[in-house]
Protein backbone atom coordinates (compact mmCIF):
# COMPACT_ATOMS: atom_id res chain seq x y z
CA UNK A 1 0.00 0.00 0.00
CA UNK A 2 0.84 3.35 -0.58
CA UNK A 3 -0.16 6.82 -0.10
CA UNK A 4 -0.76 8.59 -3.58
CA UNK A 5 -0.31 12.11 -3.99
CA UNK A 6 -1.48 14.51 -7.05
CA UNK A 7 1.35 17.47 -7.53
CA UNK A 8 -0.44 20.12 -9.64
CA UNK A 9 1.73 22.07 -12.29
CA UNK A 10 1.52 24.56 -14.83
CA UNK A 11 3.55 25.08 -18.06
CA UNK A 12 5.36 22.20 -16.53
CA UNK A 13 6.28 23.76 -12.95
CA UNK A 14 4.71 22.66 -10.10
CA UNK A 15 2.66 24.58 -7.99
CA UNK A 16 3.38 26.05 -5.18
CA UNK A 17 0.41 23.97 -3.58
CA UNK A 18 2.40 20.82 -5.52
CA UNK A 19 4.55 21.30 -2.64
CA UNK A 20 2.63 21.71 0.41
CA UNK A 21 0.62 18.88 -0.71
CA UNK A 22 3.73 16.69 -1.11
CA UNK A 23 4.88 17.45 2.34
CA UNK A 24 1.94 16.32 3.62
CA UNK A 25 1.75 13.59 2.19
CA UNK A 26 4.96 12.88 3.09
CA UNK A 27 3.69 13.05 7.01
CA UNK A 28 0.63 10.70 5.92
CA UNK A 29 2.77 7.84 4.81
CA UNK A 30 4.93 8.88 7.84
CA UNK A 31 2.05 7.56 10.27
CA UNK A 32 1.01 4.99 8.30
CA UNK A 33 4.36 3.44 8.32
CA UNK A 34 4.63 3.81 4.15
CA UNK A 35 5.81 5.40 1.20
CA UNK A 36 4.56 8.83 -0.36
CA UNK A 37 4.23 8.57 -4.44
CA UNK A 38 3.55 11.65 -6.34
CA UNK A 39 1.78 11.18 -9.77
CA UNK A 40 2.35 14.53 -11.94
CA UNK A 41 1.26 15.16 -15.14
CA UNK A 42 3.49 16.94 -18.21
CA UNK A 43 6.02 18.41 -15.33
CA UNK A 44 8.91 19.07 -15.71
CA UNK A 45 11.97 18.49 -12.70
CA UNK A 46 9.89 15.54 -10.95
CA UNK A 47 13.06 15.33 -9.28
CA UNK A 48 12.45 18.32 -6.75
CA UNK A 49 9.57 16.23 -4.91
CA UNK A 50 12.05 14.49 -3.13
CA UNK A 51 13.15 17.17 -0.95
CA UNK A 52 9.63 17.03 0.34
CA UNK A 53 9.78 13.38 1.33
CA UNK A 54 8.27 11.84 -1.97
CA UNK A 55 10.21 8.71 -3.00
CA UNK A 56 8.77 7.77 -5.98
CA UNK A 57 7.08 9.79 -9.08
CA UNK A 58 5.17 8.57 -11.77
CA UNK A 59 5.60 11.28 -14.64
CA UNK A 60 2.59 11.35 -16.80
CA UNK A 61 3.46 12.42 -20.28
CA UNK A 62 0.48 12.94 -22.47
CA UNK A 63 -0.92 15.49 -25.06
CA UNK A 64 -4.03 14.53 -24.28
CA UNK A 65 -3.52 15.70 -21.31
CA UNK A 66 -2.26 19.46 -22.31
CA UNK A 67 -5.06 21.00 -21.28
CA UNK A 68 -6.90 20.29 -17.70
CA UNK A 69 -9.71 18.15 -18.41
CA UNK A 70 -11.24 16.75 -15.20
CA UNK A 71 -12.48 13.30 -16.14
CA UNK A 72 -8.87 12.69 -17.98
CA UNK A 73 -7.03 13.99 -15.28
CA UNK A 74 -9.03 11.90 -12.69
CA UNK A 75 -8.84 8.68 -14.33
CA UNK A 76 -5.20 9.02 -14.51
CA UNK A 77 -5.38 9.48 -10.73
CA UNK A 78 -8.01 6.45 -10.28
CA UNK A 79 -5.47 4.31 -12.44
CA UNK A 80 -2.10 5.34 -10.47
CA UNK A 81 -3.87 4.67 -7.63
CA UNK A 82 -4.77 1.04 -8.41
CA UNK A 83 -1.32 0.58 -9.77
CA UNK A 84 -0.11 1.63 -6.54
CA UNK A 85 -2.50 0.13 -4.18
CA UNK A 86 -2.98 3.56 -2.78
CA UNK A 87 -5.38 3.68 0.35
CA UNK A 88 -4.82 7.48 0.37
CA UNK A 89 -5.10 9.92 -2.34
CA UNK A 90 -4.41 14.00 -1.48
CA UNK A 91 -5.35 17.04 -3.75
CA UNK A 92 -4.99 20.37 -3.09
CA UNK A 93 -7.81 22.64 -2.89
CA UNK A 94 -7.70 24.25 -6.29
CA UNK A 95 -10.06 24.86 -8.39
CA UNK A 96 -8.85 22.00 -10.56
CA UNK A 97 -8.49 20.29 -7.34
CA UNK A 98 -11.82 20.10 -5.92
CA UNK A 99 -13.50 19.40 -9.55
CA UNK A 100 -11.43 16.26 -9.92
CA UNK A 101 -11.49 14.95 -6.10
CA UNK A 102 -14.78 13.91 -6.13
CA UNK A 103 -14.71 12.27 -9.13
CA UNK A 104 -11.52 9.97 -7.74
CA UNK A 105 -13.89 9.42 -4.74
CA UNK A 106 -17.06 8.50 -6.75
CA UNK A 107 -14.90 5.88 -9.28
CA UNK A 108 -12.92 4.24 -5.94
CA UNK A 109 -15.95 4.00 -3.82
CA UNK A 110 -13.66 6.19 -1.42
CA UNK A 111 -14.67 8.99 1.22
CA UNK A 112 -13.11 12.20 0.44
CA UNK A 113 -12.61 15.19 3.32
CA UNK A 114 -11.99 18.46 2.08
CA UNK A 115 -10.69 21.81 3.23
CA UNK A 116 -8.61 19.47 5.68
CA UNK A 117 -6.46 22.05 7.68
CA UNK A 118 -4.31 19.30 9.63
CA UNK A 119 -2.05 16.20 9.43
CA UNK A 120 -5.06 13.08 10.35
CA UNK A 121 -5.71 13.14 14.03
CA UNK A 122 -5.92 9.43 14.52
CA UNK A 123 -5.42 7.07 11.25
CA UNK A 124 -7.40 4.14 12.53
CA UNK A 125 -10.12 4.99 12.57
CA UNK A 126 -9.26 8.00 9.90
CA UNK A 127 -9.92 11.37 11.17
CA UNK A 128 -9.49 14.56 9.95
CA UNK A 129 -9.58 18.24 11.03
CA UNK A 130 -11.29 20.40 8.44
CA UNK A 131 -12.92 23.17 8.16
CA UNK A 132 -16.38 23.71 7.66
CA UNK A 133 -19.72 26.18 7.78
CA UNK A 134 -17.60 28.75 5.89
CA UNK A 135 -14.56 29.01 8.32
CA UNK A 136 -16.53 29.76 11.46
CA UNK A 137 -15.88 25.89 12.63
CA UNK A 138 -13.99 22.91 12.34
CA UNK A 139 -15.67 19.57 11.59
CA UNK A 140 -13.50 16.12 12.87
CA UNK A 141 -14.32 13.89 9.95
CA UNK A 142 -13.93 10.59 9.91
CA UNK A 143 -13.60 8.32 6.39
CA UNK A 144 -15.42 5.16 7.31
CA UNK A 145 -14.19 3.53 3.21
CA UNK A 146 -10.86 1.70 2.53
CA UNK A 147 -9.60 4.20 0.62
CA UNK A 148 -9.58 7.39 1.34
CA UNK A 149 -9.38 10.98 -0.32
CA UNK A 150 -8.37 14.01 1.18
CA UNK A 151 -8.35 17.56 0.19
CA UNK A 152 -5.87 19.94 1.89
CA UNK A 153 -6.83 23.56 1.95
CA UNK A 154 -4.39 25.57 0.68
CA UNK A 155 -1.59 27.25 3.13
CA UNK A 156 -2.55 25.05 6.18
CA UNK A 157 0.27 22.41 6.58
CA UNK A 158 2.72 24.31 5.11
CA UNK A 159 5.59 23.38 2.77
CA UNK A 160 7.96 21.15 4.94
CA UNK A 161 11.36 19.69 3.51
CA UNK A 162 12.24 16.04 4.45
CA UNK A 163 14.61 15.34 2.06
CA UNK A 164 14.72 11.96 0.27
CA UNK A 165 15.79 11.08 -3.43
CA UNK A 166 12.49 10.26 -5.89
CA UNK A 167 12.63 7.64 -8.39
CA UNK A 168 11.12 9.07 -11.69
CA UNK A 169 8.63 6.30 -13.37
CA UNK A 170 7.00 6.79 -16.56
CA UNK A 171 3.07 6.17 -16.12
CA UNK A 172 1.30 5.57 -19.20
CA UNK A 173 -2.64 5.65 -18.75
CA UNK A 174 -5.32 4.54 -21.81
CA UNK A 175 -7.87 6.88 -21.71
CA UNK A 176 -10.90 6.63 -23.96
CA UNK A 177 -12.00 9.23 -25.90
CA UNK A 178 -14.75 9.33 -23.56
CA UNK A 179 -12.62 11.38 -21.21
CA UNK A 180 -12.96 13.92 -23.46
CA UNK A 181 -16.64 14.77 -23.85
CA UNK A 182 -16.32 18.27 -22.22
CA UNK A 183 -13.62 20.48 -24.24
CA UNK A 184 -11.94 23.29 -23.00
CA UNK A 185 -12.34 26.09 -26.04
CA UNK A 186 -11.22 29.44 -24.56
CA UNK A 187 -9.18 30.02 -21.51
CA UNK A 188 -9.13 33.79 -20.19
CA UNK A 189 -6.57 33.98 -17.57
CA UNK A 190 -4.16 36.71 -15.83
CA UNK A 191 -0.80 35.85 -16.58
CA UNK A 192 1.78 36.82 -14.61
CA UNK A 193 -0.05 38.64 -11.85
CA UNK A 194 -0.62 36.35 -8.36
CA UNK A 195 -4.20 34.67 -8.48
CA UNK A 196 -6.22 34.59 -5.15
CA UNK A 197 -6.24 31.19 -4.17
CA UNK A 198 -2.00 31.13 -4.54
CA UNK A 199 -1.19 34.32 -3.15
CA UNK A 200 0.80 34.89 -0.23
CA UNK A 201 -0.95 38.32 0.37
CA UNK A 202 -3.98 39.47 -0.73
CA UNK A 203 -5.24 43.19 -0.98
CA UNK A 204 -8.63 43.73 -1.04
CA UNK A 205 -11.30 46.54 -1.65
CA UNK A 206 -14.48 47.37 -0.49
CA UNK A 207 -17.00 49.72 -1.27
CA UNK A 208 -15.70 52.46 1.35
CA UNK A 209 -13.30 52.69 -1.72
CA UNK A 210 -16.53 54.40 -3.41
CA UNK A 211 -16.00 53.78 -7.58
CA UNK A 212 -13.91 51.83 -9.71
CA UNK A 213 -11.67 55.09 -10.69
CA UNK A 214 -10.22 54.61 -7.46
CA UNK A 215 -9.09 51.02 -7.72
CA UNK A 216 -5.13 52.67 -8.92
CA UNK A 217 -3.96 52.39 -5.72
CA UNK A 218 -5.18 48.96 -4.84
CA UNK A 219 -3.23 47.79 -7.77
CA UNK A 220 -0.51 49.27 -6.97
CA UNK A 221 0.01 48.24 -3.54
CA UNK A 222 -0.83 45.06 -4.64
CA UNK A 223 2.28 45.58 -7.31
CA UNK A 224 4.09 46.57 -3.99
CA UNK A 225 3.79 43.70 -2.54
CA UNK A 226 3.08 41.36 -5.13
CA UNK A 227 -0.42 40.37 -4.03
CA UNK A 228 -3.24 38.97 -5.90
CA UNK A 229 -6.17 42.10 -5.76
CA UNK A 230 -9.49 41.07 -4.31
CA UNK A 231 -12.73 42.87 -3.06
CA UNK A 232 -16.30 42.29 -1.43
CA UNK A 233 -19.12 41.38 -2.78
CA UNK A 234 -20.82 44.57 -3.84
CA UNK A 235 -17.80 45.93 -5.53
CA UNK A 236 -18.52 42.95 -8.37
CA UNK A 237 -21.89 43.02 -8.04
CA UNK A 238 -22.01 46.74 -8.94
CA UNK A 239 -19.50 46.10 -11.78
CA UNK A 240 -16.57 48.17 -10.66
CA UNK A 241 -14.08 44.83 -10.68
CA UNK A 242 -14.60 41.55 -12.35
CA UNK A 243 -16.59 38.85 -10.69
CA UNK A 244 -13.33 36.52 -9.95
CA UNK A 245 -12.34 38.87 -7.70
CA UNK A 246 -15.02 38.28 -5.47
CA UNK A 247 -14.04 36.95 -1.56
CA UNK A 248 -16.14 35.56 0.98
CA UNK A 249 -18.63 32.75 1.80
CA UNK A 250 -20.18 33.40 -1.91
CA UNK A 251 -17.30 34.29 -3.76
CA UNK A 252 -13.31 32.69 -3.32
CA UNK A 253 -12.09 31.76 0.03
CA UNK A 254 -8.92 33.46 1.07
CA UNK A 255 -6.52 31.73 3.10
CA UNK A 256 -3.10 33.80 2.53
CA UNK A 257 -0.65 34.74 4.69
CA UNK A 258 -1.69 38.20 4.74
CA UNK A 259 -4.82 39.41 4.30
CA UNK A 260 -5.52 43.64 3.79
CA UNK A 261 -8.86 45.09 3.72
CA UNK A 262 -9.31 48.82 2.63
CA UNK A 263 -12.92 50.33 2.66
CA UNK A 264 -14.55 47.00 3.75
CA UNK A 265 -16.91 47.09 6.74
CA UNK A 266 -16.46 43.46 7.87
CA UNK A 267 -19.75 41.93 7.22
CA UNK A 268 -20.24 38.35 8.50
CA UNK A 269 -20.09 36.84 5.08
CA UNK A 270 -17.11 38.73 4.18
CA UNK A 271 -15.06 37.49 7.14
CA UNK A 272 -16.55 33.99 6.96
CA UNK A 273 -14.06 33.55 3.56
CA UNK A 274 -11.41 35.15 4.62
CA UNK A 275 -11.02 34.61 8.34
CA UNK A 276 -8.35 31.96 7.06
CA UNK A 277 -5.74 33.98 6.60
CA UNK A 278 -3.29 34.24 9.63
CA UNK A 279 -2.56 37.72 9.32
CA UNK A 280 -5.36 40.31 8.71
CA UNK A 281 -5.45 44.68 8.54
CA UNK A 282 -7.70 46.84 8.41
CA UNK A 283 -7.90 50.33 7.49
CA UNK A 284 -11.53 51.68 7.54
CA UNK A 285 -12.83 55.29 8.83
CA UNK A 286 -14.80 53.65 11.16
CA UNK A 287 -13.67 52.47 14.16
CA UNK A 288 -17.05 50.88 15.11
CA UNK A 289 -16.36 48.81 11.32
CA UNK A 290 -16.87 44.92 12.48
CA UNK A 291 -13.98 44.04 10.49
CA UNK A 292 -11.42 45.66 13.25
CA UNK A 293 -12.78 42.83 15.91
CA UNK A 294 -11.56 40.26 13.38
CA UNK A 295 -8.39 41.87 12.64
CA UNK A 296 -4.81 41.94 13.86
CA UNK A 297 -3.38 45.09 12.56
CA UNK A 298 -5.64 48.23 12.43
CA UNK A 299 -5.32 51.84 11.04
CA UNK A 300 -8.68 54.13 11.38
CA UNK A 301 -8.37 56.17 8.35
CA UNK A 302 -8.91 57.45 5.17
CA UNK A 303 -8.29 55.10 2.45
CA UNK A 304 -7.48 57.87 0.41
CA UNK A 305 -4.49 59.11 2.65
CA UNK A 306 -3.49 56.25 4.28
CA UNK A 307 -3.06 53.97 1.18
CA UNK A 308 -0.44 56.01 -0.91
CA UNK A 309 2.01 56.82 2.18
CA UNK A 310 1.49 53.22 2.83
CA UNK A 311 2.41 52.42 -0.72
CA UNK A 312 5.57 54.90 -0.43
CA UNK A 313 6.74 53.52 2.55
CA UNK A 314 6.34 49.90 1.16
CA UNK A 315 9.01 50.91 -1.86
CA UNK A 316 11.11 52.42 0.51
CA UNK A 317 11.08 49.11 2.91
CA UNK A 318 11.24 46.64 -0.36
CA UNK A 319 14.41 48.85 -1.37
CA UNK A 320 16.15 48.22 2.00
CA UNK A 321 15.40 44.80 2.07
CA UNK A 322 15.89 43.77 -1.46
CA UNK B 1 -35.12 19.62 -21.43
CA UNK B 2 -36.55 17.75 -18.12
CA UNK B 3 -34.33 19.56 -15.03
CA UNK B 4 -33.90 18.54 -11.65
CA UNK B 5 -32.07 21.01 -8.93
CA UNK B 6 -30.83 19.57 -6.08
CA UNK B 7 -31.08 21.98 -3.44
CA UNK B 8 -29.34 21.96 -0.06
CA UNK B 9 -31.34 23.69 2.99
CA UNK B 10 -28.44 25.23 4.72
CA UNK B 11 -28.65 28.30 7.74
CA UNK B 12 -29.20 31.56 6.09
CA UNK B 13 -25.06 33.72 5.81
CA UNK B 14 -25.87 35.76 8.81
CA UNK B 15 -26.34 32.68 11.06
CA UNK B 16 -23.92 32.63 13.93
CA UNK B 17 -22.43 28.86 14.32
CA UNK B 18 -22.54 26.50 17.53
CA UNK B 19 -22.33 23.38 18.33
CA UNK B 20 -24.75 21.13 20.98
CA UNK B 21 -24.21 17.88 22.57
CA UNK B 22 -20.77 17.99 23.49
CA UNK B 23 -19.75 19.23 20.48
CA UNK B 24 -21.06 16.85 18.05
CA UNK B 25 -24.12 18.20 16.67
CA UNK B 26 -24.54 21.81 14.55
CA UNK B 27 -26.94 23.50 17.02
CA UNK B 28 -29.97 24.29 14.96
CA UNK B 29 -31.75 26.13 17.74
CA UNK B 30 -32.84 30.64 16.38
CA UNK B 31 -31.13 29.26 12.93
CA UNK B 32 -33.35 30.64 10.25
CA UNK B 33 -32.89 28.05 7.14
CA UNK B 34 -32.55 29.14 3.75
CA UNK B 35 -32.30 27.71 -0.27
CA UNK B 36 -28.03 27.14 -0.71
CA UNK B 37 -27.12 30.61 -2.08
CA UNK B 38 -25.29 28.43 -4.84
CA UNK B 39 -28.35 26.42 -5.72
CA UNK B 40 -30.77 29.67 -5.67
CA UNK B 41 -28.10 30.88 -8.95
CA UNK B 42 -28.84 27.22 -10.30
CA UNK B 43 -32.54 27.65 -9.62
CA UNK B 44 -33.01 31.00 -11.04
CA UNK B 45 -31.09 29.84 -14.31
CA UNK B 46 -33.56 26.66 -14.58
CA UNK B 47 -36.23 28.86 -14.69
CA UNK B 48 -34.85 30.57 -17.48
CA UNK B 49 -34.98 27.45 -19.41
CA UNK B 50 -38.65 27.03 -18.40
CA UNK B 51 -39.45 30.37 -20.24
CA UNK B 52 -37.51 30.29 -22.66
CA UNK B 53 -36.99 26.73 -23.62
CA UNK B 54 -40.27 25.50 -22.34
CA UNK B 55 -38.13 22.97 -19.79
CA UNK B 56 -39.98 21.05 -16.73
CA UNK B 57 -38.23 21.81 -13.66
CA UNK B 58 -38.16 19.77 -10.46
CA UNK B 59 -36.17 20.12 -7.20
CA UNK B 60 -35.25 17.81 -5.14
CA UNK B 61 -33.76 17.39 -1.31
CA UNK B 62 -32.13 14.63 0.63
CA UNK B 63 -33.73 15.71 4.38
CA UNK B 64 -36.11 15.22 6.59
CA UNK B 65 -39.32 16.82 7.13
CA UNK B 66 -37.59 20.60 8.60
CA UNK B 67 -36.34 21.02 4.64
CA UNK B 68 -39.68 21.14 3.45
CA UNK B 69 -40.18 25.17 4.12
CA UNK B 70 -37.49 25.28 1.84
CA UNK B 71 -38.76 22.86 -0.75
CA UNK B 72 -41.97 25.40 -0.94
CA UNK B 73 -40.10 28.36 -1.51
CA UNK B 74 -38.12 26.90 -4.26
CA UNK B 75 -41.75 25.47 -5.90
CA UNK B 76 -42.72 29.21 -4.96
CA UNK B 77 -39.80 30.60 -7.13
CA UNK B 78 -41.59 28.41 -9.91
CA UNK B 79 -40.35 24.84 -9.95
CA UNK B 80 -43.26 22.18 -11.37
CA UNK B 81 -42.56 19.36 -9.09
CA UNK B 82 -40.89 18.82 -5.48
CA UNK B 83 -39.16 15.75 -4.13
CA UNK B 84 -37.93 15.04 -0.97
CA UNK B 85 -35.54 12.30 0.19
CA UNK B 86 -36.21 11.12 3.65
CA UNK B 87 -33.09 10.83 5.31
CA UNK B 88 -31.05 12.75 7.26
CA UNK B 89 -28.08 14.20 4.72
CA UNK B 90 -24.67 13.15 7.13
CA UNK B 91 -22.30 12.31 4.17
CA UNK B 92 -21.76 13.79 0.74
CA UNK B 93 -21.21 10.48 -1.11
CA UNK B 94 -24.67 8.96 0.72
CA UNK B 95 -26.76 12.37 -0.89
CA UNK B 96 -25.02 11.68 -4.52
CA UNK B 97 -26.45 7.86 -4.59
CA UNK B 98 -29.71 8.83 -3.54
CA UNK B 99 -30.03 11.86 -6.24
CA UNK B 100 -28.75 9.36 -8.24
CA UNK B 101 -31.60 7.02 -8.09
CA UNK B 102 -33.82 10.13 -8.85
CA UNK B 103 -32.15 11.23 -11.67
CA UNK B 104 -32.91 7.64 -12.78
CA UNK B 105 -36.27 6.88 -12.14
CA UNK B 106 -37.32 10.32 -13.13
CA UNK B 107 -35.15 10.81 -16.82
CA UNK B 108 -33.45 14.15 -16.05
CA UNK B 109 -30.75 15.09 -18.84
CA UNK B 110 -29.74 17.97 -17.03
CA UNK B 111 -28.58 18.45 -12.96
CA UNK B 112 -28.01 21.88 -11.74
CA UNK B 113 -26.47 20.95 -8.30
CA UNK B 114 -24.44 23.96 -6.54
CA UNK B 115 -20.37 24.37 -6.47
CA UNK B 116 -20.84 23.90 -2.60
CA UNK B 117 -23.17 23.48 0.64
CA UNK B 118 -22.27 26.73 2.99
CA UNK B 119 -23.00 24.44 5.52
CA UNK B 120 -20.49 21.36 5.39
CA UNK B 121 -18.77 22.75 2.70
CA UNK B 122 -18.06 19.45 0.99
CA UNK B 123 -18.41 20.40 -2.57
CA UNK B 124 -18.46 16.34 -3.62
CA UNK B 125 -22.27 15.88 -4.06
CA UNK B 126 -22.21 17.56 -7.70
CA UNK B 127 -19.41 15.56 -8.87
CA UNK B 128 -19.96 12.37 -7.69
CA UNK B 129 -23.57 12.35 -8.86
CA UNK B 130 -22.06 13.04 -12.09
CA UNK B 131 -19.35 9.97 -11.72
CA UNK B 132 -22.10 7.51 -10.48
CA UNK B 133 -24.66 8.44 -13.63
CA UNK B 134 -21.64 8.74 -16.09
CA UNK B 135 -22.67 12.45 -17.13
CA UNK B 136 -20.84 15.20 -18.23
CA UNK B 137 -19.72 17.49 -15.34
CA UNK B 138 -18.92 21.05 -15.27
CA UNK B 139 -17.76 22.52 -11.75
CA UNK B 140 -17.68 26.18 -10.36
CA UNK B 141 -20.26 27.08 -13.36
CA UNK B 142 -20.44 30.50 -14.05
CA UNK B 143 -22.76 30.51 -17.34
CA UNK B 144 -24.54 27.91 -19.04
CA UNK B 145 -26.18 28.07 -22.49
CA UNK B 146 -28.30 24.68 -24.12
CA UNK B 147 -29.10 24.19 -27.47
CA UNK B 148 -30.69 20.97 -28.41
CA UNK B 149 -27.95 18.46 -27.07
CA UNK B 150 -25.29 20.74 -26.91
CA UNK B 151 -24.08 22.69 -24.09
CA UNK B 152 -21.66 25.95 -23.91
CA UNK B 153 -20.92 26.44 -20.02
CA UNK B 154 -17.91 28.76 -18.43
CA UNK B 155 -16.49 27.90 -15.61
CA UNK B 156 -14.03 29.99 -13.02
CA UNK B 157 -10.73 28.89 -12.40
CA UNK B 158 -8.22 30.10 -10.40
CA UNK B 159 -7.42 33.35 -11.76
CA UNK B 160 -10.01 33.85 -14.68
CA UNK B 161 -12.43 31.56 -16.61
CA UNK B 162 -12.29 29.09 -19.00
CA UNK B 163 -15.13 28.22 -21.55
CA UNK B 164 -16.20 24.76 -22.40
CA UNK B 165 -18.47 22.84 -24.78
CA UNK B 166 -19.92 19.63 -24.16
CA UNK B 167 -23.60 17.72 -24.15
CA UNK B 168 -26.29 16.53 -22.26
CA UNK B 169 -26.85 15.02 -19.90
CA UNK B 170 -25.36 16.77 -17.73
CA UNK B 171 -24.39 17.79 -14.20
CA UNK B 172 -23.40 21.05 -13.10
CA UNK B 173 -21.83 22.60 -9.45
CA UNK B 174 -23.20 26.34 -10.07
CA UNK B 175 -22.46 29.21 -8.25
CA UNK B 176 -22.68 33.08 -8.57
CA UNK B 177 -22.57 34.30 -11.78
CA UNK B 178 -24.95 31.67 -13.62
CA UNK B 179 -27.39 34.64 -13.04
CA UNK B 180 -27.19 38.31 -12.76
CA UNK B 181 -27.76 39.02 -8.74
CA UNK B 182 -30.44 41.19 -9.72
CA UNK B 183 -32.27 38.73 -11.67
CA UNK B 184 -32.72 36.24 -8.48
CA UNK B 185 -35.93 35.29 -7.42
CA UNK B 186 -38.20 36.07 -4.51
CA UNK B 187 -41.01 34.24 -4.40
CA UNK B 188 -44.72 36.55 -4.63
CA UNK B 189 -47.81 35.89 -3.35
CA UNK B 190 -48.95 33.88 -5.96
CA UNK B 191 -45.77 31.81 -6.12
CA UNK B 192 -46.55 31.02 -2.77
CA UNK B 193 -49.96 30.15 -3.27
CA UNK B 194 -49.61 28.07 -6.07
CA UNK B 195 -46.62 26.90 -4.55
CA UNK B 196 -49.00 24.94 -2.26
CA UNK B 197 -50.98 22.85 -4.46
CA UNK B 198 -48.04 21.71 -6.53
CA UNK B 199 -47.05 17.93 -5.73
CA UNK B 200 -44.14 17.11 -3.70
CA UNK B 201 -43.58 13.39 -3.11
CA UNK B 202 -41.48 12.13 -0.55
CA UNK B 203 -39.87 9.03 -1.43
CA UNK B 204 -37.86 6.51 1.08
CA UNK B 205 -33.95 6.69 0.59
CA UNK B 206 -32.34 3.46 -0.91
CA UNK B 207 -29.68 1.41 1.01
CA UNK B 208 -25.96 2.87 0.36
CA UNK B 209 -22.62 3.59 1.18
CA UNK B 210 -22.43 6.04 4.28
CA UNK B 211 -18.29 6.82 3.69
CA UNK B 212 -17.73 9.80 6.16
CA UNK B 213 -19.07 11.12 8.96
CA UNK B 214 -18.39 14.21 11.38
CA UNK B 215 -17.54 13.24 14.83
CA UNK B 216 -16.81 16.46 16.68
CA UNK B 217 -16.93 19.88 16.00
CA UNK B 218 -14.70 22.95 17.05
CA UNK B 219 -15.18 26.63 16.85
CA UNK B 220 -12.39 28.70 16.29
CA UNK B 221 -10.30 29.88 18.83
CA UNK B 222 -11.17 33.59 20.15
CA UNK B 223 -9.14 36.40 18.53
CA UNK B 224 -6.76 39.10 20.36
CA UNK B 225 -7.55 42.24 20.27
CA UNK B 226 -6.84 44.17 17.04
CA UNK B 227 -3.48 46.14 17.52
CA UNK B 228 -4.32 49.94 16.36
CA UNK B 229 -1.75 51.76 14.30
CA UNK B 230 -2.05 55.64 14.20
CA UNK B 231 -3.07 56.53 10.53
CA UNK B 232 0.15 58.83 10.53
CA UNK B 233 2.67 56.37 11.32
CA UNK B 234 2.35 53.87 8.50
CA UNK B 235 6.25 53.06 9.50
CA UNK B 236 4.67 51.28 12.32
CA UNK B 237 2.58 49.52 10.10
CA UNK B 238 5.33 48.16 7.75
CA UNK B 239 7.34 47.11 11.32
CA UNK B 240 4.48 45.07 12.69
CA UNK B 241 4.11 43.32 9.39
CA UNK B 242 7.85 42.63 8.97
CA UNK B 243 9.38 41.95 12.84
CA UNK B 244 6.11 40.98 14.44
CA UNK B 245 3.82 38.94 11.93
CA UNK B 246 6.95 37.87 9.62
CA UNK B 247 4.62 38.28 6.60
CA UNK B 248 6.66 40.78 4.40
C1 LIG C 1 -26.50 35.67 1.00
C2 LIG C 1 -25.42 36.69 1.10
C3 LIG C 1 -24.12 36.33 0.77
C4 LIG C 1 -23.10 37.28 0.84
N1 LIG C 1 -21.82 36.89 0.52
C5 LIG C 1 -20.82 37.81 0.58
C6 LIG C 1 -19.49 37.46 0.24
O1 LIG C 1 -19.20 36.31 -0.12
N2 LIG C 1 -18.53 38.42 0.31
C7 LIG C 1 -18.80 39.71 0.69
O2 LIG C 1 -17.86 40.53 0.71
N3 LIG C 1 -20.04 40.06 1.01
C8 LIG C 1 -21.06 39.15 0.96
N4 LIG C 1 -22.33 39.55 1.26
C9 LIG C 1 -22.59 41.00 1.48
C10 LIG C 1 -22.26 41.46 2.87
O3 LIG C 1 -23.38 41.25 3.71
C11 LIG C 1 -21.94 42.98 2.88
O4 LIG C 1 -23.01 43.68 2.31
C12 LIG C 1 -20.68 43.33 2.10
O5 LIG C 1 -19.60 42.51 2.47
C13 LIG C 1 -20.33 44.77 2.33
O6 LIG C 1 -19.30 45.17 1.46
P1 LIG C 1 -18.33 46.37 1.82
O7 LIG C 1 -17.69 46.12 3.12
O8 LIG C 1 -17.44 46.59 0.64
O9 LIG C 1 -19.31 47.62 1.85
P2 LIG C 1 -19.93 48.43 3.06
O10 LIG C 1 -20.60 47.55 4.04
O11 LIG C 1 -20.69 49.52 2.44
O12 LIG C 1 -18.66 49.02 3.81
C14 LIG C 1 -17.85 50.02 3.33
C15 LIG C 1 -16.85 50.34 4.42
O13 LIG C 1 -15.94 51.29 3.93
C16 LIG C 1 -15.66 52.22 4.95
N5 LIG C 1 -15.19 53.45 4.30
C17 LIG C 1 -15.94 54.42 3.70
N6 LIG C 1 -15.14 55.38 3.20
C18 LIG C 1 -13.87 55.02 3.49
C19 LIG C 1 -12.62 55.60 3.23
N7 LIG C 1 -12.49 56.75 2.57
N8 LIG C 1 -11.53 54.97 3.70
C20 LIG C 1 -11.61 53.80 4.38
N9 LIG C 1 -12.79 53.20 4.64
C21 LIG C 1 -13.90 53.80 4.20
C22 LIG C 1 -16.94 52.36 5.72
O14 LIG C 1 -16.69 52.81 7.04
C23 LIG C 1 -17.49 50.95 5.68
O15 LIG C 1 -17.07 50.19 6.80
C24 LIG C 1 -23.37 38.61 1.22
C25 LIG C 1 -24.66 38.96 1.58
C26 LIG C 1 -25.68 38.03 1.53
C27 LIG C 1 -27.07 38.44 1.93
N1 LIG D 1 -29.16 17.12 1.13
C1 LIG D 1 -29.09 17.51 -0.15
N2 LIG D 1 -30.19 17.41 -0.95
C2 LIG D 1 -30.14 17.82 -2.23
N3 LIG D 1 -29.06 18.33 -2.81
C3 LIG D 1 -27.94 18.45 -2.07
C4 LIG D 1 -27.90 18.04 -0.71
N4 LIG D 1 -26.65 18.27 -0.25
C5 LIG D 1 -25.96 18.81 -1.27
N5 LIG D 1 -26.73 18.91 -2.38
C6 LIG D 1 -26.36 19.51 -3.69
O1 LIG D 1 -24.97 19.42 -3.88
C7 LIG D 1 -24.36 20.72 -3.89
C8 LIG D 1 -23.01 20.67 -3.25
O2 LIG D 1 -23.16 20.24 -1.93
P1 LIG D 1 -22.00 19.67 -1.01
O3 LIG D 1 -21.32 18.62 -1.76
O4 LIG D 1 -22.76 19.19 0.18
O5 LIG D 1 -21.14 20.83 -0.69
C9 LIG D 1 -25.38 21.62 -3.22
O6 LIG D 1 -25.22 22.96 -3.66
C10 LIG D 1 -26.68 20.99 -3.68
O7 LIG D 1 -27.00 21.38 -5.00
Amino acid sequence: MSVLVYTESENGKFKKNALEVASYASEVAKLLGTNAVAISINATENETLGTYGISKVLNVSNDKLSVFNAKGYANTIVQAAKAENAKVIITSSSTDAKYLAPLVSASLKAGYAPNVVAAPESTSPFTLKRTAFSNKGFALTQINTDIKVVGVSNNSFGIIENATTAAIENFDTSLEDGNFSTKSTEVDKVVGKATIADADIVVSGGRGLKGPENWGMIEELADVLGAATACSKPVSDLGWRPHGEHVGQTGKPVASNLYIAIGISGAIQHLAGVSASKTKVVINTDPEAPFFKAADYGIVGDAFEVVPQLIEKLKEFKAQNA
Amino acid sequence: MKILVCISNVPDTTSKINFTDGDTKFDTNGVQFVINPNDEFGLTRAMWFKEKQGATVHVVSVGGPTVEPTIRKALAIGADEAIRINAEPTDGFFVAQQLAEVVKNGDYNLVIAGRESIDYNGGMVPGILASLLDMNFVNTCISLEIDGENVTAQREIDGGKETLTTSLPLVIGGQKGLVQESDLKIPNMRGIMMARQKKLTVVEPIDALNATQDTKFEKPAAKGAVKLVDASNVDELISLLHNEAKVI
